[in-house]
């Protein structure tokens, strides 16, 4: 079944004691199924509306979202979320927060099958040994990979990421990085991530989607990163179009409004579809 | 005269002494402040006894007239003859009838309300106008309908206690982070496992306030049923005695009265701050 998740037509207007703000305008993107994208652009510009929509979170106000054929009408198991602070459960131990997901969507399987299913996730992302620590013993850090883990352990067809390393010191986002990617290299499920970090975008992503400044944001610009994975972080950073790429975003970002698509015209940025 | 007077100035530099100690952290201060505080009060009770005040028996006389329902604290030498320890659990024992009916009443009556906004537009004027009844007010009532003293106690006492469950417990759902909503959202959590596994705990620190302080008005409440119907509790005993003059008695079993509401609260402070840390 293909599960390509499109985004047609997002708009979203928000109702304000001076008048109407239109957050986000006709916000076009289609990502096929096992890619790996990101959101950049000005904070609050209206990424993270986008993936609250995407999540069910929020309603838009005209156009809409379709996954795997369906439109997207509220929240679902088949995207699993993971929130700036890592949300967890604080009256729940690590493995009791991934279980409280597991045992929701996958009811099929037996007790023992879906505690291993949690356990297993939860070793992918370092804490194997931490099963039963509750949140308030962990480091922020460690919170943010149980709540990787609770996503990865529903298997969602969409992972969301809400700047997900937006709270962490540069050493743990990039361990985290890493686990992101391997565990995201295991089974290559669809992500679309929010960040403002041009370095996370490019090291992680398959293709970074810039925004235009809000109100009336869009899509400014789309890049392709082509570096090969599995991806390493010195090699990326060796890497001559590591650099060509930061410029782009980065003078995107840099541009006054970023309004205009010829501004970012580049070699590497391909037209907007549809 | 001259003797007491020289005999003033060292105590405040030692009283100064023991509060600079414990605000630099020795423990003596915990235990001896507080006693000082009694020995005010003591010493309050005295002057008012010797001064304006005559008919009030000083603290010595109150110790010699009551000491046998203290010392002999489970005695029963008649139904209303009794040792003061024996009274109070007979008190108690009433209490947690008509506590614990309204802590059920008020838990479930709070869930309504902070589960539902149309519940709440509908029942929160109707609990705004019943909260500010005194108990005094209900017995009567309950008296009526249940053509018993017991009942009637309890009823009271479940009436005024449950207002604050109620009202934390609404709160306490109101409350619960946004963030721990989503999640739940995300996973699609069926109705009732969102209850039990996101919203209920998360209300829970909010819901033992509020059955703390239900517990303080239970015990307000128990005095007053026990002194209007003369039910063998430390409230019928305080009435029972008034009656008979016997002013020593009163002043003991208010003391116990509020000894008793003290311990309750530790205990309730305890568990409160236990739930507290362990569902954060």
């Amino acid at each position: 079944m293909d599960h390509t998740l499109l985004i047609s037509k997002l708009t979203k207007v928000y109702p304000t004691p001076r008048g109407p703000l239109v957050v986000l305008e006709d916000f076009d993107l289609r990502v096929p199924e096992g890619q790996f994208v990101t959101l950049i652009g000005h904070s609050g510009c209206g990424k993270s509306t986008v993936l609250s929509i995407v999540a069910g979170l929020q309603e838009p106000t005209s156009g809409g979202v379709i996954l795997g054929g369906r439109e997207v009408t509220g929240p679902g198991p088949d995207r699993g979320v993971v929130f700036q602070a890592p949300c967890l459960l604080p009256w729940l131990s690590a493995l009791e927060n991934v279980r409280l997901g597991v045992d929701q969507v996958h009811r099929h399987l037996s007790r023992s099958e879906r505690r291993s299913l949690a356990e297993h996730y939860l070793a992918c992302v370092g804490l194997g040994d931490a099963l039963d620590k509750m949140p308030s013993e962990l480091s922020q850090g460690m919170r943010q990979r149980v709540s990787l883990a609770r996503a990865f352990a529903l298997q969602p067809k969409v992972l969301l990421l809400d700047e997900p390393f937006g709270m962490l010191d540069s050493v743990t986002r990039c361990e985290l990085h890493d686990v992101l990617l391997d565990v995201w290299q295991q089974d290559r499920r669809t992500v679309i991530m929010v960040t403002h970090d041009v370095d996370e975008a490019i090291f992680l992503s398959d293709r970074v989607v810039m925004m235009t400044q809000g109100p009336k944001a869009r899509v400014g610009g789309i890049v392709d990163v082509p570096m090969e994975r599995p991806r390493n972080r010195a090699a990326v950073l060796q890497d001559p179009r590591y650099y060509e790429l930061r410029q782009t975003l980065l003078e995107f970002l840099g541009s006054p409004g970023a309004e205009s698509e010829t501004e970012v015209a580049s070699s590497t940025v391909e037209a907007v579809p549809g | 005269m001259k003797r007491s007077l020289s005999f003033v100035p060292p105590v405040l530099p030692a009283l100064s002494e023991l509060w600079m100690r414990r605000r630099m952290g020795n423990g003596s201060g915990r235990f001896l402040l507080p006693l000082v505080g009694f020995g005010f009060l003591l010493v309050l009770w005295q002057v008012s006894s010797w001064t304006w005040a005559k008919d009030l028996p000083s603290p010595a006389e109150t110790w010699e007239k009551s000491r046998i329902y203290i010392l002999q604290p489970l005695a029963k030498r008649g139904e209303m003859d009794q040792g003061l320890l024996r009274y109070v659990l007979n008190s108690l024992a009433l209490v947690a009838q008509g506590y614990g009916l309204g802590l059920l009443a008020g838990t479930l009556f709070g869930l309504l309300l902070g589960c539902s906004p149309v519940f709440t537009r509908m029942f929160d004027p109707v609990v705004q106008m019943l909260k500010p009844i005194s108990p005094l007010a209900w017995l009567p009532l309950g008296l009526v309908l249940f053509q018993n003293t017991r009942g009637a106690a309890v009823f009271t006492i479940a009436l005024c206690s449950m207002w604050p469950t109620v009202m934390n417990t609404a709160l306490g759902l109101r409350n619960v982070p946004q963030d721990y909503l989503n999640v739940g959202r995300v996973l699609r959590l069926s109705r009732l496992r969102m209850l039990w596994k996101i919203l209920l705990p998360s209300a829970l620190p909010y819901m033992f306030t509020g059955y703390r302080l239900s517990l303080g008005i239970a015990w307000l409440a128990i005095v007053a049923a026990e002194m209007l119907t003369g039910t063998p509790g430390i409230g019928g005993f305080l009435w029972q005695e008034y009656n008979a003059l016997i002013y020593e008695h009163i002043l003991v079993a208010i003391l116990a009265i509020g000894l008793v509401g003290w311990v309750l609260d530790r205990c309730m402070l305890a568990l409160e701050r236990w739930i507290t840390t362990s569902m954060s």
